[in-house]
């Protein structure tokens, strides 16, 4: 695999290895607390070097001149759409819809305390 | 060519076999390829009804559908009916949807039948069904080697002749650069063409449904029948898609420079040379062209879909349905218990890069400046495209690599995508076609890029060319 193999044909090819980020371990923790992420150790440190290199490359972008220029979000230029405000009778049921939940009681969403 | 779809319904019309009868011979054909690990689930019980339904139609003498009796298969992100919907995670890996996704439900009104449902990175994340928490795809024309992906084990199934046709999803190639890997035909079509209703969301600005085929025309009429505007999908185009009988004479194409760079393998820029004389054979006008922000585009890619993942996953909290991890105490120890335990490594990356990038004190330095360089990338697209009808580059770098070969560098693993990633971004329909083989015997594809919602011009130009 040429292209795979060569790294220093990749830095030219992508810029790949010209930047670092670092991001620590608190960041680490900190962005799977902001995702809802419970991880074990070893998958911190992995985590840690991955998305530091990650970021480091995702940095080149920093060089381009964006000055006036719109952002897009979104390619079709669809806006508002509406539809009728009818109710749409999927043919599911609430009691199909329940049985999709892990555990349920007296026709609702069982979960563990909140507070 | 000639049509596989075509030759099982008009063989059934006229009562040389039956729906069942080619039902059965396609299960009997994923058995034996079991050890491809291309399939994660089978439909028996559903498909040998529906075909039983169809066998009774044409026995009363009514009209059936444009896919009536063919077997195809979905990629598991599909809802369906008749087997769970995995997305090849622990997450779903016992979800049964109480529902099927409209690309499904149309296939089915013209008389297709799902016979199984195809392996894929988890979730979709990844290029080379490596990420499966179920284990990988192997490839078609070498089983040391990866399927491609997303959706590799859709490719699979088609180049190893189970089904006529597989249904994908592509985000940022994962149709085209697997479809490249095992020699087949692989649509994504314009943003917007196939309702995405009951597909499991990955990235909502680039997710796209589009197919995989032997043949251009198959992948037409499949693209057809799903195309068209859904009120469950808001972001669905006004109808558009109508394949045309034939392509337009004495094109203008575009080969994109960047792309066929010394960095690119040897045997793919010939292979892609030796398509561009065809071309210039069959009368159309083939030049170089410059697209400099083709080199950025893997980088604004891997901020804004991160960063969608992030809020799309979001949904996956261990309450409503899929996994809920046990002995969690609180709310917030099942949520991070559960997700910690239903993603896989992969998942867990994007999600947190797109935490990242969407963090206060980061959001205009990542996420924004990705938006607007995406703007730029789009100019580019549309200045070309004055020029030119369409674009012409390789699908993917390299031919399939290694099973293990690059599992251990993400970003190396991200770089399988840097030809389809640009066209996402941008929306444009793209289509990949095997052009030969590599020395080792791997297939090579060619992706040609059309226009905004010019799919069915593009398409003609691919079915022209492979008849020659």
């Amino acid at each position: 695999m040429y292209f795979i193999r060569n790294e220093g044909v990749i830095s030219v090819f992508i810029g790949y290895n010209k930047y670092m980020t670092q991001i620590s371990r608190d960041d680490v923790l900190h962005l799977a607390q902001l995702s809802s992420l419970q991880l074990s150790d070893d998958e911190i440190d992995n985590l840690q070097q991955d998305i530091g290199n990650i970021l480091g490359y995702v940095q080149q972008l920093g060089e381009l001149d964006t000055s006036g220029v719109e952002p897009t979000y979104q390619v079709t230029d669809l806006e508002n759409v509406w539809r009728d405000d009818v109710v749409i009778d999927d043919r599911i049921s609430r009691e199909q819809l329940l049985e999709l939940s892990p555990e349920s009681l007296n026709h609702q969403v069982k979960v563990p305390k909140v507070l | 060519m000639t049509s596989r779809i075509q030759n099982i319904v008009n063989r059934i019309k006229q009562g040389e076999t039956t729906a069942r009868q080619e039902v059965e011979a396609a299960f009997k054909r994923a058995g034996s390829i079991s050890d491809y690990h291309a399939l994660l689930s089978l439909t028996k019980e559903r498909a040998l009804k529906r075909a039983d339904d169809i066998d009774a139609r044409v026995a009363a003498g009514q009209v059936i559908g444009e896919l009536a009796g063919v077997p195809f298969v979905a990629k598991d992100n599909f809802l369906t009916f008749g087997a769970s919907t995995t997305a090849a995670s622990k997450m779903l890996e016992h979800f049964e949807a109480p529902l099927q996704a409209t690309a499904i439900e149309k296939l089915e009104a013209a008389g297709a039948i799902c016979i199984g449902k195809a392996n894929l990175d988890s979730f979709a994340h990844g290029g080379s069904t490596e990420n499966s928490a179920f284990g990988p795809t192997k490839n078609a024309y070498d089983t040391g080697r990866v399927a491609g992906g997303s959706s590799g084990g859709s490719a699979v199934v088609t180049a190893l002749e189970v089904v006529s046709f597989a249904l994908g999803t592509d985000t940022g190639g994962s149709i085209r650069q697997p479809a490249s890997f095992n020699g087949v035909v692989g649509v994504k079509p314009t943003y917007g063409t196939v309702s995405r209703y009951g597909v499991v969301a990955m990235a909502s600005s680039t997710d796209t449904i589009g197919c995989f085929a032997d043949n251009v025309e198959d992948a037409e009429l499949v693209m057809k029948i799903m195309s068209g505007r859904d009120v469950k999908d808001m972001t669905t185009l006004p109808d558009f898609f109508t394949p045309v009988a034939a392509a337009k004479v004495n094109q203008k194409i575009g080969l994109i420079k960047e792309s066929m760079s010394k960095d690119v393998d040897p045997e793919v820029r010939k292979r892609v040379n030796e398509y561009t004389e065809k071309l210039r054979a069959n009368g159309h006008t083939v030049e170089e062209v410059s697209m400099p922000m083709t080199n950025h585009a893997l980088a604004m890619y891997y901020i804004i879909v991160p960063a969608e993942i992030s809020s799309n996953l979001a949904r996956y909290d261990g309450i409503r349905y899929g996994l809920r991890a046990e002995s969690a105490t609180t709310l917030a120890e099942l949520y991070g218990k559960t997700r910690d335990q239903g993603f896989m490594t992969e998942n867990k990356r994007r999600i947190m890069i797109g935490s990242y990038v969407l963090s206060s004190g980061f959001f205009d330095a990542y996420y924004l400046q990705a938006q607007k360089a995406r703007t730029i990338l789009i100019n580019e697209y549309k200045k070309l495209f004055e020029t030119y009808d369409l674009l012409i580059t390789p699908t993917a770098p390299t031919p399939a690599f290694k099973l293990g070969e690059n599992t251990s560098d993400p970003i190396l693993m991200y770089l399988a995508d840097i030809m389809t990633v640009p066209v996402s971004l941008a929306g444009l329909p793209a289509v990949s076609v095997p052009a030969g083989v590599s020395d080792q015997g791997l297939p090579i594809g060619v992706q040609l890029i059309g226009n905004y919602t010019s799919d069915a011009a593009l398409l003609a130009l691919a079915r022209e060319m492979e008849s020659k």
